[in-house]
Protein backbone atom coordinates (compact mmCIF):
# COMPACT_ATOMS: atom_id res chain seq x y z
CA UNK A 1 0.00 0.00 0.00
CA UNK A 2 1.36 3.31 -0.74
CA UNK A 3 1.76 5.90 1.73
CA UNK A 4 0.00 9.47 1.35
CA UNK A 5 1.86 12.06 1.28
CA UNK A 6 1.20 15.75 1.58
CA UNK A 7 2.75 18.63 -0.18
CA UNK A 8 4.30 21.07 1.87
CA UNK A 9 4.20 24.64 1.78
CA UNK A 10 7.27 26.51 3.16
CA UNK A 11 7.88 30.08 3.85
CA UNK A 12 11.14 31.58 3.11
CA UNK A 13 11.11 35.81 3.97
CA UNK A 14 11.02 38.28 3.84
CA UNK A 15 13.20 38.62 6.97
CA UNK A 16 15.95 35.80 5.54
CA UNK A 17 20.00 36.32 5.81
CA UNK A 18 20.16 34.78 2.32
CA UNK A 19 16.93 36.99 0.21
CA UNK A 20 19.49 39.51 -0.81
CA UNK A 21 16.60 41.49 0.67
CA UNK A 22 12.84 41.27 1.40
CA UNK A 23 11.90 38.93 -1.06
CA UNK A 24 9.37 36.31 0.02
CA UNK A 25 8.99 32.87 -1.35
CA UNK A 26 6.57 30.66 -0.79
CA UNK A 27 8.13 27.43 -1.59
CA UNK A 28 6.16 24.40 -2.15
CA UNK A 29 7.73 20.81 -1.10
CA UNK A 30 7.64 17.30 -1.81
CA UNK A 31 10.16 16.01 0.50
CA UNK A 32 13.11 17.38 0.09
CA UNK A 33 12.37 18.47 -3.51
CA UNK A 34 10.94 21.73 -4.98
CA UNK A 35 7.25 21.34 -6.72
CA UNK A 36 6.88 25.07 -7.17
CA UNK A 37 8.72 28.62 -6.21
CA UNK A 38 6.29 31.74 -5.96
CA UNK A 39 7.94 35.02 -5.25
CA UNK A 40 6.44 37.38 -3.08
CA UNK A 41 7.10 40.75 -4.57
CA UNK A 42 6.52 44.79 -3.08
CA UNK A 43 7.82 45.05 0.21
CA UNK A 44 10.32 47.33 -0.88
CA UNK A 45 8.59 49.31 -2.94
CA UNK A 46 9.73 53.05 -3.23
CA UNK A 47 6.76 54.60 -5.74
CA UNK A 48 9.66 56.03 -7.43
CA UNK A 49 7.98 56.59 -10.76
CA UNK A 50 5.31 58.39 -9.97
CA UNK A 51 7.14 60.36 -7.30
CA UNK A 52 9.67 61.61 -10.53
CA UNK A 53 6.24 62.68 -12.02
CA UNK A 54 6.26 65.73 -9.23
CA UNK A 55 10.08 66.63 -9.58
CA UNK A 56 11.92 68.10 -11.84
CA UNK A 57 13.80 66.40 -14.58
CA UNK A 58 17.23 67.38 -12.73
CA UNK A 59 15.95 66.98 -8.98
CA UNK A 60 15.05 63.24 -10.66
CA UNK A 61 18.95 62.33 -11.25
CA UNK A 62 18.97 61.91 -6.99
CA UNK A 63 15.59 60.09 -7.25
CA UNK A 64 17.08 57.47 -9.26
CA UNK A 65 20.30 56.61 -7.10
CA UNK A 66 18.11 55.84 -4.08
CA UNK A 67 14.60 54.44 -5.77
CA UNK A 68 15.98 52.41 -8.36
CA UNK A 69 18.64 49.52 -7.85
CA UNK A 70 20.75 51.14 -5.05
CA UNK A 71 24.03 49.15 -5.44
CA UNK A 72 24.59 50.43 -9.14
CA UNK A 73 23.19 54.27 -8.57
CA UNK A 74 25.75 55.40 -11.40
CA UNK A 75 24.36 53.41 -13.43
CA UNK A 76 21.21 54.35 -12.81
CA UNK A 77 22.02 57.98 -13.14
CA UNK A 78 23.51 57.42 -16.62
CA UNK A 79 20.45 55.18 -17.97
CA UNK A 80 17.81 58.54 -16.73
CA UNK A 81 20.41 61.07 -17.96
CA UNK A 82 21.04 59.17 -21.13
CA UNK A 83 16.74 59.57 -21.86
CA UNK A 84 16.83 62.69 -20.70
CA UNK A 85 19.49 63.85 -23.17
CA UNK A 86 17.41 62.29 -25.63
CA UNK A 87 14.48 63.58 -25.14
CA UNK A 88 15.42 67.20 -24.63
CA UNK A 89 18.58 66.84 -27.50
CA UNK A 90 21.21 67.36 -25.44
CA UNK A 91 25.08 66.36 -26.23
CA UNK A 92 27.09 65.65 -23.51
CA UNK A 93 30.88 66.54 -23.89
CA UNK A 94 33.14 63.77 -25.39
CA UNK A 95 35.37 63.69 -22.06
CA UNK A 96 32.15 63.63 -19.89
CA UNK A 97 30.82 60.46 -21.97
CA UNK A 98 34.40 58.82 -21.10
CA UNK A 99 34.19 59.79 -17.60
CA UNK A 100 30.79 58.08 -17.40
CA UNK A 101 31.91 55.10 -18.96
CA UNK A 102 34.76 54.68 -16.53
CA UNK A 103 32.16 55.40 -13.39
CA UNK A 104 29.99 52.47 -14.57
CA UNK A 105 32.14 50.23 -15.54
CA UNK A 106 33.54 50.97 -11.72
CA UNK A 107 30.41 50.50 -10.27
CA UNK A 108 29.70 47.19 -11.93
CA UNK A 109 32.62 45.94 -10.85
CA UNK A 110 31.60 47.07 -7.28
CA UNK A 111 28.38 45.39 -7.84
CA UNK A 112 29.86 42.35 -8.98
CA UNK A 113 31.83 42.65 -5.74
CA UNK A 114 28.91 42.88 -3.53
CA UNK A 115 27.40 39.57 -5.57
CA UNK A 116 30.10 37.46 -5.60
CA UNK A 117 30.72 38.34 -1.38
CA UNK A 118 26.92 37.65 -0.29
CA UNK A 119 26.39 34.76 -2.38
CA UNK A 120 29.84 33.33 -1.40
CA UNK A 121 28.75 33.69 2.46
CA UNK A 122 25.22 32.25 1.82
CA UNK A 123 27.48 29.05 0.28
CA UNK A 124 29.75 28.86 3.90
CA UNK A 125 32.76 30.78 2.33
CA UNK A 126 33.05 33.65 4.32
CA UNK A 127 36.57 34.55 3.29
CA UNK A 128 35.61 35.49 0.02
CA UNK A 129 33.56 38.31 1.12
CA UNK A 130 35.92 39.70 2.92
CA UNK A 131 38.26 39.79 0.61
CA UNK A 132 35.43 41.58 -2.32
CA UNK A 133 34.68 43.78 0.63
CA UNK A 134 38.33 44.83 0.70
CA UNK A 135 38.31 45.55 -2.70
CA UNK A 136 35.15 47.17 -3.33
CA UNK A 137 36.34 49.28 -0.03
CA UNK A 138 39.06 50.92 -2.61
CA UNK A 139 36.58 51.40 -5.87
CA UNK A 140 34.14 53.44 -2.83
CA UNK A 141 37.03 55.47 -2.19
CA UNK A 142 37.91 56.90 -5.72
CA UNK A 143 34.21 57.52 -5.84
CA UNK A 144 34.65 59.18 -3.16
CA UNK A 145 37.66 61.55 -3.87
CA UNK A 146 35.26 62.79 -7.54
CA UNK A 147 31.92 62.21 -6.28
CA UNK A 148 31.86 63.03 -2.47
CA UNK A 149 29.62 60.38 -2.10
CA UNK A 150 30.39 56.24 -1.40
CA UNK A 151 26.84 54.54 -2.50
CA UNK A 152 24.34 57.61 -3.83
CA UNK A 153 26.86 60.39 -6.07
CA UNK A 154 24.12 62.32 -7.79
CA UNK A 155 27.54 62.71 -10.08
CA UNK A 156 26.14 61.86 -13.71
CA UNK A 157 23.87 65.37 -14.67
CA UNK A 158 21.68 65.89 -17.59
CA UNK A 159 24.73 67.08 -19.88
CA UNK A 160 27.57 65.98 -18.69
CA UNK A 161 28.93 65.22 -15.16
CA UNK A 162 28.72 67.35 -12.09
CA UNK A 163 32.57 67.80 -11.64
CA UNK A 164 35.68 66.90 -13.40
CA UNK A 165 38.40 64.18 -11.92
CA UNK A 166 40.69 65.77 -9.08
CA UNK A 167 44.62 65.92 -9.87
CA UNK A 168 46.23 62.32 -9.77
CA UNK A 169 42.82 60.61 -10.03
CA UNK A 170 43.56 58.71 -13.01
CA UNK A 171 46.86 57.51 -12.05
CA UNK A 172 45.13 56.03 -8.64
CA UNK A 173 42.27 54.62 -10.46
CA UNK A 174 45.35 53.10 -13.09
CA UNK A 175 47.05 51.54 -10.56
CA UNK A 176 43.84 50.14 -8.72
CA UNK A 177 43.05 48.55 -11.82
CA UNK A 178 46.67 46.86 -11.67
CA UNK A 179 46.40 45.85 -8.27
CA UNK A 180 43.00 44.43 -8.73
CA UNK A 181 42.97 42.10 -11.76
CA UNK A 182 45.22 39.82 -9.49
CA UNK A 183 42.36 40.06 -7.07
CA UNK A 184 40.00 38.50 -9.26
CA UNK A 185 42.35 35.46 -10.28
CA UNK A 186 42.42 35.09 -6.24
CA UNK A 187 38.61 34.31 -5.89
CA UNK A 188 39.05 32.26 -8.97
CA UNK A 189 41.63 30.42 -6.90
CA UNK A 190 39.30 30.47 -4.00
CA UNK A 191 36.39 28.97 -5.73
CA UNK A 192 36.67 27.78 -9.33
CA UNK A 193 38.54 24.66 -7.73
CA UNK A 194 36.94 24.22 -4.52
CA UNK A 195 35.12 20.98 -4.61
CA UNK A 196 32.52 22.52 -1.96
CA UNK A 197 31.69 25.18 -4.27
CA UNK A 198 31.63 22.94 -7.52
CA UNK A 199 29.38 20.54 -5.54
CA UNK A 200 26.59 23.50 -4.54
CA UNK A 201 26.87 25.10 -8.41
CA UNK A 202 27.99 22.99 -10.92
CA UNK A 203 24.73 21.79 -12.93
CA UNK A 204 22.70 23.35 -10.31
CA UNK A 205 19.64 25.46 -11.12
CA UNK A 206 19.98 24.73 -15.20
CA UNK A 207 17.90 27.27 -17.11
CA UNK A 208 17.90 26.59 -21.03
CA UNK A 209 18.29 29.55 -23.80
CA UNK A 210 15.00 29.18 -24.96
CA UNK A 211 13.40 29.49 -20.99
CA UNK A 212 15.57 32.52 -20.68
CA UNK A 213 14.40 34.25 -23.57
CA UNK A 214 11.02 33.25 -23.06
CA UNK A 215 11.39 34.73 -19.80
CA UNK A 216 12.75 38.16 -20.84
CA UNK A 217 15.65 37.43 -18.59
CA UNK A 218 18.89 39.46 -19.36
CA UNK A 219 22.30 40.24 -18.54
CA UNK A 220 24.93 37.53 -16.76
CA UNK A 221 21.92 34.99 -16.20
CA UNK A 222 20.81 35.39 -19.77
CA UNK A 223 24.89 35.01 -21.04
CA UNK A 224 25.32 32.35 -18.97
CA UNK A 225 22.21 30.13 -21.20
CA UNK A 226 24.02 31.04 -24.07
CA UNK A 227 22.33 34.13 -25.25
CA UNK A 228 24.64 36.50 -26.71
CA UNK A 229 23.31 39.74 -25.80
CA UNK A 230 24.74 42.97 -24.48
CA UNK A 231 22.75 46.23 -25.12
CA UNK A 232 27.10 47.80 -25.01
CA UNK A 233 27.41 45.57 -28.35
CA UNK A 234 23.36 45.32 -29.35
CA UNK A 235 22.94 49.19 -28.93
CA UNK A 236 26.66 50.89 -28.20
CA UNK A 237 25.74 54.19 -25.86
CA UNK A 238 28.10 56.71 -24.60
CA UNK A 239 31.26 55.81 -26.02
CA UNK A 240 31.13 51.84 -25.70
CA UNK A 241 31.31 51.49 -29.87
CA UNK A 242 35.24 52.52 -29.63
CA UNK A 243 35.76 50.43 -26.64
CA UNK A 244 37.19 46.71 -27.31
CA UNK A 245 35.83 44.11 -25.08
CA UNK A 246 34.21 41.05 -25.18
CA UNK A 247 30.99 39.62 -24.16
CA UNK A 248 31.49 36.63 -21.98
CA UNK A 249 29.05 33.92 -22.84
CA UNK A 250 28.47 30.31 -21.87
CA UNK A 251 26.24 27.55 -22.60
CA UNK A 252 25.95 25.61 -19.19
CA UNK A 253 23.29 28.19 -18.04
CA UNK A 254 23.67 26.52 -14.36
CA UNK A 255 24.93 28.84 -11.19
CA UNK A 256 28.65 27.53 -11.76
CA UNK A 257 27.99 29.04 -15.33
CA UNK A 258 26.55 32.57 -13.85
CA UNK A 259 29.33 32.83 -11.59
CA UNK A 260 32.32 32.35 -14.31
CA UNK A 261 30.60 35.07 -16.73
CA UNK A 262 30.44 37.80 -13.77
CA UNK A 263 34.08 36.96 -12.85
CA UNK A 264 34.98 37.82 -16.73
CA UNK A 265 32.92 40.45 -16.51
CA UNK A 266 34.94 42.28 -13.98
CA UNK A 267 38.41 41.38 -16.08
CA UNK A 268 36.45 43.24 -19.37
CA UNK A 269 35.34 45.88 -17.28
CA UNK A 270 39.10 46.57 -16.06
CA UNK A 271 39.65 46.21 -19.58
CA UNK A 272 37.24 48.85 -20.75
CA UNK A 273 38.68 51.55 -17.97
CA UNK A 274 41.83 50.98 -18.97
CA UNK A 275 41.24 52.11 -22.68
CA UNK A 276 38.86 54.71 -21.23
CA UNK A 277 41.74 56.25 -19.12
CA UNK A 278 44.27 56.00 -21.62
CA UNK A 279 42.02 57.44 -24.80
CA UNK A 280 39.87 60.32 -22.13
CA UNK A 281 40.18 63.78 -24.26
CA UNK A 282 40.23 67.00 -22.33
CA UNK A 283 37.94 69.74 -23.01
CA UNK A 284 34.14 70.73 -21.15
CA UNK A 285 32.62 68.16 -18.62
CA UNK A 286 28.99 69.41 -19.06
CA UNK A 287 26.94 71.43 -21.44
CA UNK A 288 25.10 73.97 -19.72
CA UNK A 289 21.11 73.12 -18.89
CA UNK A 290 19.15 75.04 -17.28
CA UNK A 291 18.17 73.97 -13.62
CA UNK A 292 14.35 74.55 -15.04
CA UNK A 293 14.72 72.50 -18.11
CA UNK A 294 11.96 71.85 -19.55
CA UNK A 295 11.62 68.59 -22.09
CA UNK A 296 9.89 69.08 -25.52
CA UNK A 297 6.58 66.86 -26.00
CA UNK A 298 7.43 63.29 -26.86
CA UNK A 299 9.07 60.39 -25.51
CA UNK A 300 11.91 58.37 -25.26
CA UNK A 301 13.20 55.09 -24.40
CA UNK A 302 16.82 54.24 -23.77
CA UNK A 303 18.01 50.90 -22.02
CA UNK A 304 21.54 50.41 -21.22
CA UNK A 305 23.62 47.36 -19.93
CA UNK A 306 23.40 47.45 -16.03
CA UNK A 307 25.47 44.75 -13.66
CA UNK A 308 22.45 42.78 -13.52
CA UNK A 309 20.76 43.43 -16.88
CA UNK A 310 19.06 45.28 -19.50
CA UNK A 311 18.02 48.16 -17.69
CA UNK A 312 15.70 50.93 -19.47
CA UNK A 313 14.11 53.78 -18.76
CA UNK A 314 10.88 55.11 -20.65
CA UNK A 315 10.08 58.77 -19.83
CA UNK A 316 7.16 60.69 -21.59
CA UNK A 317 7.28 64.75 -21.87
CA UNK A 318 3.83 66.97 -21.94
CA UNK A 319 6.33 69.94 -22.86
CA UNK A 320 6.13 70.37 -19.15
CA UNK A 321 9.07 70.76 -16.08
CA UNK A 322 8.53 67.27 -14.66
CA UNK A 323 7.84 64.57 -16.31
CA UNK A 324 4.50 62.95 -17.82
CA UNK A 325 4.97 59.19 -16.74
CA UNK A 326 8.14 57.66 -15.96
CA UNK A 327 8.95 53.69 -16.92
CA UNK A 328 11.28 51.40 -15.38
CA UNK A 329 12.28 48.46 -17.10
CA UNK A 330 14.08 46.61 -14.43
CA UNK A 331 16.31 43.79 -15.53
CA UNK A 332 15.86 42.31 -12.00
CA UNK A 333 12.51 41.68 -12.19
CA UNK A 334 12.16 39.55 -14.97
CA UNK A 335 15.57 37.52 -14.00
CA UNK A 336 13.46 37.20 -10.97
CA UNK A 337 10.27 35.57 -12.99
CA UNK A 338 12.95 33.02 -14.58
CA UNK A 339 13.57 32.29 -10.67
CA UNK A 340 10.80 29.80 -10.77
CA UNK A 341 11.98 27.93 -13.60
CA UNK A 342 15.09 27.18 -12.50
CA UNK A 343 14.03 26.14 -9.23
CA UNK A 344 12.07 23.03 -9.88
CA UNK A 345 12.96 19.64 -9.52
CA UNK A 346 16.05 20.99 -7.76
CA UNK A 347 16.49 20.51 -3.42
CA UNK A 348 15.96 22.95 -0.71
CA UNK A 349 18.87 23.04 -0.11
CA UNK A 350 19.80 24.50 -3.40
CA UNK A 351 17.28 27.66 -3.27
CA UNK A 352 19.85 29.86 -1.24
CA UNK A 353 22.38 29.11 -4.28
CA UNK A 354 20.07 29.26 -7.18
CA UNK A 355 18.78 32.70 -5.48
CA UNK A 356 21.94 34.46 -4.79
CA UNK A 357 23.03 33.01 -8.57
CA UNK A 358 20.88 35.75 -10.41
CA UNK A 359 22.40 38.42 -8.48
CA UNK A 360 18.80 39.76 -7.33
CA UNK A 361 18.21 43.22 -5.99
CA UNK A 362 14.98 43.91 -4.20
CA UNK A 363 14.71 47.68 -4.75
CA UNK A 364 15.32 47.13 -8.58
CA UNK A 365 12.14 44.56 -8.49
CA UNK A 366 10.17 46.72 -6.77
CA UNK A 367 10.93 50.18 -7.53
CA UNK B 1 47.34 43.25 37.11
CA UNK B 2 47.25 47.22 37.27
CA UNK B 3 43.37 47.34 37.32
CA UNK B 4 42.63 50.88 38.46
CA UNK B 5 39.07 50.22 39.13
CA UNK B 6 36.64 53.03 39.74
CA UNK B 7 33.04 51.97 40.12
CA UNK B 8 30.77 52.43 36.72
CA UNK B 9 28.63 55.40 35.95
CA UNK B 10 25.62 53.06 36.27
CA UNK B 11 26.19 53.12 40.66
CA UNK B 12 26.50 57.08 40.53
CA UNK B 13 22.96 58.24 40.14
CA UNK B 14 21.38 60.92 41.50
CA UNK B 15 23.71 60.60 45.04
CA UNK B 16 26.57 63.71 45.28
CA UNK B 17 30.08 61.99 44.45
CA UNK B 18 31.76 60.34 47.91
CA UNK B 19 34.36 62.65 49.93
CA UNK B 20 37.98 61.70 48.91
CA UNK B 21 38.62 61.08 52.44
CA UNK B 22 35.89 58.15 52.20
CA UNK B 23 37.68 56.55 48.87
CA UNK B 24 41.23 56.60 49.64
CA UNK B 25 41.26 54.08 51.92
CA UNK B 26 39.91 51.49 49.30
CA UNK B 27 42.09 52.84 46.56
CA UNK B 28 45.19 52.25 48.80
CA UNK B 29 43.85 48.96 49.27
CA UNK B 30 43.71 48.73 45.54
CA UNK B 31 47.30 49.99 45.44
CA UNK B 32 48.46 47.17 47.82
CA UNK B 33 46.70 44.63 46.45
CA UNK B 34 47.66 44.96 42.71
CA UNK B 35 51.49 44.54 43.48
CA UNK B 36 51.08 41.37 44.96
CA UNK B 37 51.76 39.00 42.15
CA UNK B 38 48.36 37.47 41.05
CA UNK B 39 46.62 40.13 42.92
CA UNK B 40 44.92 42.83 41.78
CA UNK B 41 41.11 43.91 43.11
CA UNK B 42 38.00 45.11 41.07
CA UNK B 43 35.36 46.49 43.01
CA UNK B 44 32.24 47.41 40.98
CA UNK B 45 28.38 46.99 41.57
CA UNK B 46 26.77 43.79 40.15
CA UNK B 47 24.44 46.38 37.63
CA UNK B 48 27.48 48.20 36.61
CA UNK B 49 29.41 44.49 35.48
CA UNK B 50 26.12 43.18 33.74
CA UNK B 51 25.82 46.66 31.80
CA UNK B 52 29.25 46.36 31.21
CA UNK B 53 28.65 42.91 29.27
CA UNK B 54 25.19 43.37 28.03
CA UNK B 55 27.28 46.83 26.12
CA UNK B 56 29.73 44.95 25.01
CA UNK B 57 28.30 42.10 23.35
CA UNK B 58 25.22 43.59 21.22
CA UNK B 59 24.14 40.98 18.44
CA UNK B 60 22.53 42.65 15.74
CA UNK B 61 19.93 41.23 13.58
CA UNK B 62 20.62 40.11 10.74
CA UNK B 63 18.04 42.33 8.64
CA UNK B 64 18.88 44.86 6.11
CA UNK B 65 16.02 46.63 3.73
CA UNK B 66 17.29 49.00 1.27
CA UNK B 67 20.78 50.86 0.73
CA UNK B 68 22.09 51.30 3.86
CA UNK B 69 22.13 47.72 4.59
CA UNK B 70 24.72 47.86 2.04
CA UNK B 71 26.65 50.46 4.33
CA UNK B 72 25.59 48.07 7.08
CA UNK B 73 27.42 45.08 5.52
CA UNK B 74 30.23 47.22 4.87
CA UNK B 75 30.31 48.22 8.15
CA UNK B 76 30.35 44.44 9.00
CA UNK B 77 33.16 43.63 6.69
CA UNK B 78 36.74 44.31 6.14
CA UNK B 79 37.40 47.76 6.55
CA UNK B 80 35.51 48.61 9.70
CA UNK B 81 34.91 44.99 11.66
CA UNK B 82 31.88 46.19 13.53
CA UNK B 83 32.83 42.72 15.12
CA UNK B 84 35.46 44.77 17.47
CA UNK B 85 32.62 46.52 18.98
CA UNK B 86 31.32 43.30 19.96
CA UNK B 87 28.26 43.59 17.60
CA UNK B 88 28.35 40.36 15.72
CA UNK B 89 25.42 39.69 13.68
CA UNK B 90 22.49 37.18 14.22
CA UNK B 91 20.00 35.35 11.47
CA UNK B 92 17.35 35.13 13.99
CA UNK B 93 15.78 37.24 16.05
CA UNK B 94 15.92 35.00 19.47
CA UNK B 95 18.91 35.59 19.43
CA UNK B 96 19.48 39.20 18.93
CA UNK B 97 19.50 42.01 21.23
CA UNK B 98 19.91 45.11 18.28
CA UNK B 99 17.82 45.50 15.08
CA UNK B 100 19.09 47.76 12.54
CA UNK B 101 16.50 49.02 10.62
CA UNK B 102 18.49 49.77 7.55
CA UNK B 103 16.69 51.22 4.55
CA UNK B 104 13.52 52.37 3.44
CA UNK B 105 10.08 50.69 5.45
CA UNK B 106 6.99 50.42 3.22
CA UNK B 107 4.05 49.75 4.31
CA UNK B 108 4.02 46.43 3.70
CA UNK B 109 6.91 45.35 5.34
CA UNK B 110 6.35 47.40 8.62
CA UNK B 111 3.85 44.60 10.22
CA UNK B 112 6.88 42.41 10.08
CA UNK B 113 9.20 44.85 11.58
CA UNK B 114 6.69 44.70 14.27
CA UNK B 115 6.92 41.37 14.52
CA UNK B 116 10.62 41.06 14.07
CA UNK B 117 10.94 42.98 17.35
CA UNK B 118 8.59 41.41 19.37
CA UNK B 119 9.97 38.46 18.46
CA UNK B 120 13.31 39.63 20.48
CA UNK B 121 14.13 39.15 23.90
CA UNK B 122 14.17 41.62 26.38
CA UNK B 123 15.87 43.38 26.94
CA UNK B 124 16.45 44.79 23.02
CA UNK B 125 17.23 48.20 21.51
CA UNK B 126 16.18 49.60 18.34
CA UNK B 127 18.54 51.36 15.69
CA UNK B 128 17.13 53.20 13.03
CA UNK B 129 19.43 54.27 10.25
CA UNK B 130 19.27 56.46 7.72
CA UNK B 131 16.81 59.20 6.38
CA UNK B 132 14.54 57.02 5.52
CA UNK B 133 14.12 54.39 8.30
CA UNK B 134 14.21 57.82 10.67
CA UNK B 135 11.43 60.43 8.96
CA UNK B 136 10.62 58.55 5.40
CA UNK B 137 13.68 60.49 3.87
CA UNK B 138 13.91 60.94 0.17
CA UNK B 139 10.37 59.62 -0.03
CA UNK B 140 8.61 62.01 2.56
CA UNK B 141 6.95 63.61 -0.04
CA UNK B 142 4.35 62.28 -2.97
CA UNK B 143 4.53 59.00 -1.96
CA UNK B 144 2.12 56.11 -1.75
CA UNK B 145 4.43 53.60 -0.25
CA UNK B 146 6.53 54.59 2.23
CA UNK B 147 6.45 54.44 5.80
CA UNK B 148 7.26 57.69 7.24
CA UNK B 149 9.79 56.58 10.28
CA UNK B 150 9.75 53.44 11.47
CA UNK B 151 9.20 54.97 14.48
CA UNK B 152 5.57 54.52 13.76
CA UNK B 153 6.09 51.19 14.51
CA UNK B 154 8.70 50.67 16.97
CA UNK B 155 10.12 52.67 19.41
CA UNK B 156 13.72 53.68 18.28
CA UNK B 157 16.72 54.07 20.77
CA UNK B 158 19.65 55.68 18.66
CA UNK B 159 18.78 57.38 14.91
CA UNK B 160 21.90 57.46 12.55
CA UNK B 161 21.38 60.13 10.40
CA UNK B 162 22.86 60.21 6.41
CA UNK B 163 21.31 58.88 2.99
CA UNK B 164 23.16 56.19 3.15
CA UNK B 165 25.07 56.68 6.80
CA UNK B 166 28.65 56.25 7.08
CA UNK B 167 29.98 52.73 8.51
CA UNK B 168 31.35 54.99 10.43
CA UNK B 169 28.03 56.74 11.30
CA UNK B 170 26.85 53.55 12.22
CA UNK B 171 29.92 52.35 14.71
CA UNK B 172 28.91 55.81 16.17
CA UNK B 173 25.33 55.12 16.67
CA UNK B 174 26.07 51.86 18.14
CA UNK B 175 28.76 53.24 20.65
CA UNK B 176 26.33 55.78 21.67
CA UNK B 177 24.23 52.76 22.63
CA UNK B 178 26.45 51.24 24.28
CA UNK B 179 26.85 53.96 26.62
CA UNK B 180 23.29 54.25 26.59
CA UNK B 181 22.96 50.50 28.10
CA UNK B 182 26.06 50.97 30.40
CA UNK B 183 23.77 53.55 32.20
CA UNK B 184 20.93 51.93 32.30
CA UNK B 185 19.34 50.93 35.84
CA UNK B 186 18.10 47.73 35.66
CA UNK B 187 18.68 46.34 38.89
CA UNK B 188 17.90 49.52 40.36
CA UNK B 189 14.87 49.69 38.70
CA UNK B 190 13.93 45.66 39.98
CA UNK B 191 14.53 46.95 43.67
CA UNK B 192 11.95 49.95 43.30
CA UNK B 193 9.50 47.44 41.83
CA UNK B 194 10.15 45.17 45.05
CA UNK B 195 10.08 48.07 47.12
CA UNK B 196 6.61 49.05 45.73
CA UNK B 197 5.34 45.66 45.80
CA UNK B 198 6.21 45.49 49.61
Amino acid sequence: MALRTEELMLNMGPQHPSTHGVLRLIVTLDGENIVDVQPDIGYLHSSVEKMMEHRTYVQNVALVDRGMDYLIALNNEEVYCLAVERLAGIQPPERARYIRVIFSELNRIASHLVWLGTWAIDLGATTVFLWCFREREMILDLFEKVTGGRLHHVYFRIGGVYADLPEGWVEECGAFLDYFLPRVDEYDKLLTENPIFLARTRGVGKISRADVIAMGASGPVGRASGVAYDVRKAAPYEVYDRMEFEVPVLEEGDCFARYLVRLAEMRQAVRIIRQALRDLPGGEIRTRVPMTMKAPRGEAYVHTESPRGDLGIHIVSDGAETPYRVKIRAPSFSNLYALTEMMKGWKVADVIAILGSIDIVLSDVDR
Amino acid sequence: MSTGFVAGPGSTGGEPPPRRSQIAPIAEAVAILDNIPGGGLILTTVEAALNWGRASSIWPLTFGLACCAIEMMAAYASRFDLDRMGAIPRATPRQADLIIVAGRATIKIAPIVRRLWEQMAEPKYVISMGSCATCGGPFYYDNYSILKGIDQVIPVDVYVPGCPPRPEALIEGILKLQEQIKREPILRQQAAAVLRGA
